[in-house]
């Protein structure tokens, strides 16, 4: 547990001074929490009534006795809320690439894997050291935003159905597990580029799902909805387990050593 | 201390290709205590045999004994026990030097880190230096502070892959000075190195290897098994019949002249020149020569790893 502990406060010492990363930790959880906000902030202000006919039909028959415009917020807050599920992908992206890619490049690995940290204590370390400020930074930001959202949405049934509980499932469970997945993605790809910025772009093609979902959505092809999140949740189990499987796989002593170009 | 029997490395070849041979079943030994020089060509498998031996990869083959520990059976604890400089100092430039240290210092499980950290940094002339970032150092800093990390767990073996590479005069004789003072300290010294000079001063014994292990023993052995002992007499003429004289001698062997403008020189083979270069001179100087000088002909180990290499003479 000690060793794990110091590989996690090397890579945040060392990684945290890299501008690119910190921009990604600091800058792109924010603007995913105040974004929402504005956009509430002014709906509200808009006294107009919104007509949901604009909105994808299964969404406006979701939506009840809302009025149109408060329809309109909670649609709007769900396209706002998936894009925000970006950051336990983006910001375990920005880490590994860094932490693995950087290591790499500047031959600080072998010494490392010269100590007598065990493989397993090396990849959780980093993979903590990773995955714990994308998943502090998302419940952050929700956190924020939940507390923000109460004093600027007047409907009560509004804010319920933005802090519906498939919301807190989502950044509660999925959250955590995606970042999993991006972990182990970067290592995998780290593996085989030798420039951060290369890893970095390409392991970000894990957001791509992601934005599947959210430009279906908005195109009417489905609705998410808590059983669709429970179902993301649980392949999201067995893609995590594969990933890991692979990575630790590809995160051995001699593969490093020998195979990592 | 180190013990390998039959150690054989073989990484796959690139896509379908053969097999890389990287070391071929290596029987090598270094006793407690000792500085061991591994010399070779640039792929003769050196640096593979240094990771073997500190289970960084697996063997193929054969086996390895560290400190009494088994390579493959007890890696982490041998991980523990030694200590390595790798072949580049492979350091955290946005870290400080001290950082980069104690960081090492609580992975190889050290009791007093900050101890421990402040020993090494001030041994190697870098405590002033401490809170600056490893990546603002110089080259022969960098590899000061990679020592200090190699030794911040005291390991009584240590293994050094290349020490001096890219080093100024300066720097390199400060490293070597410091490689003396742990030989002295009893700890059990590997070192990989092109540098011949450094081999021959501070190691104990020497293995030359190009995939196998060509040979091994102490620098003057070696010089001796090729060029066998040769001696110089300096004359301030020399002349045919003065050769004759020494060719005629039943102990003196491959007898050459070499002709300076100071005067002749007369090269000969001799198996103990302590009781044998007295005869000679004494012979000399009744037919009339002029003896100015006498002294032995030393081979550079440069000249016995060159034939080494060149001729891949077997052990």
């Amino acid at each position: 547990m000690n060793k794990i502990q110091t590989i996690i406060d090397k890579e945040w010492a060392e990684v945290f001074k890299n501008r690119v990363v910190l921009f990604t930790v600091v800058f792109l959880p924010l603007f995913f929490t105040v974004l929402p906000l504005v956009i509430l902030y002014a709906m509200g202000s808009n006294s107009g009534n919104s007509d949901v006919v604009d909105m994808p039909p299964q969404f406006a028959r979701m939506c009840g006795n809302l009025t149109g415009t408060a329809c309109t917020q909670v649609f709007t807050v769900n396209q706002f809320m998936m894009l925000f599920m970006m950051l336990p992908l983006a910001i375990p992206v920005a880490i590994s690439a860094y932490s693995i890619v950087g290591e790499k490049t500047t031959r600080c690995l072998e010494p490392l894997l010269a100590t007598p940290i065990t493989t397993i204590e090396l990849i959780l370390g980093k993979g903590l050291a990773a995955a714990i400020p994308a998943i502090a930074a998302t419940w952050a930001g929700f956190g924020i935003f939940a507390v923000a959202a109460r004093f600027l949405v007047t409907n009560p049934a509004v804010y319920a159905r933005i802090l519906d509980p498939m919301w807190l499932i989502a950044v509660i469970v999925v959250g955590p597990l995606m970042a999993v997945a991006a972990v182990n993605v970067s290592i995998i790809v780290s593996s085989r580029v030798s420039d951060p910025r290369t890893a970095e772009q390409v392991s970000m093609v894990i957001i791509v799902p992601l934005l599947g979902l959210f430009f279906g959505q908005m195109a009417g092809l489905f609705l998410l909805d808590t059983r669709l999140i429970l179902a993301t949740a649980a392949v999201l189990v067995l893609v995590d387990i594969g990933l890991v499987y692979l990575g630790v796989g590809m995160f051995q002593r001699e593969t490093i050593l020998t195979k990592w170009k | 201390m180190i013990r390998m029997n039959a150690l054989t490395k073989q990484f796959p070849g690139p896509k379908n290709g053969t097999a890389v041979l990287a070391v071929d079943k290596l029987d090598l030994q270094v006793d407690k205590g000792q500085v061991f020089g591994f010399l070779g060509p640039n792929g003769a498998g050196k640096t593979t045999t240094v990771r073997m031996l500190t289970c960084l990869v697996g063997p193929t083959s054969g086996e390895a004994w560290v400190n009494n520990l088994r390579v493959g059976r007890d890696d982490t604890a041998i991980r523990r026990s030694v200590g390595i400089l790798t072949e580049t100092p492979g350091l955290y430039d946005r870290l400080s030097a001290e950082k980069n240290l104690t960081i090492f210092a609580r992975l190889y499980e050290v009791k007093d880190v900050p101890g421990q950290v402040a020993k090494y940094l001030r041994m190697l002339g870098l405590w002033d230096r401490r809170d600056d970032l490893a990546g603002n150092f110089s080259k022969g800093m960098k590899q000061k502070l990679a020592i200090c990390r190699a030794l911040l767990h005291e390991p009584i073996v240590l293994f050094l892959d290349e020490p001096t590479s890219g080093l100024d005069p300066e720097a390199a004789k400060l490293v070597h000075d410091f490689i003396s003072e742990l030989k002295t300290e009893g700890r059990t010294i590997f070192m990989c190195t092109h540098n011949l000079d450094e081999a021959d001063r501070l190691c104990d014994r020497i293995g030359v290897m190009k995939q196998r292990l060509l040979v091994v023993d102490t620098p003057q052995n070696l010089r001796q098994q090729l060029y066998g002992r040769k001696v110089v007499f300096h004359l301030r003429q020399s002349n045919p019949a003065l050769v004759g004289l020494v060719k005629a001698l039943p102990f003196a062997h491959d007898v050459q002249t070499v002709d300076s403008p100071t005067g002749g020189k007369i090269v000969v083979g001799l198996d103990t020149p302590e009781t044998q270069n007295p005869v000679i001179v004494r012979k000399l100087v009744e037919a009339g020569a002029e003896v100015q000088f006498v002294g032995e002909l030393r081979h550079s180990l440069e000249d016995v790893y060159m034939s080494l290499i060149n001729g891949g003479r077997e052990p």
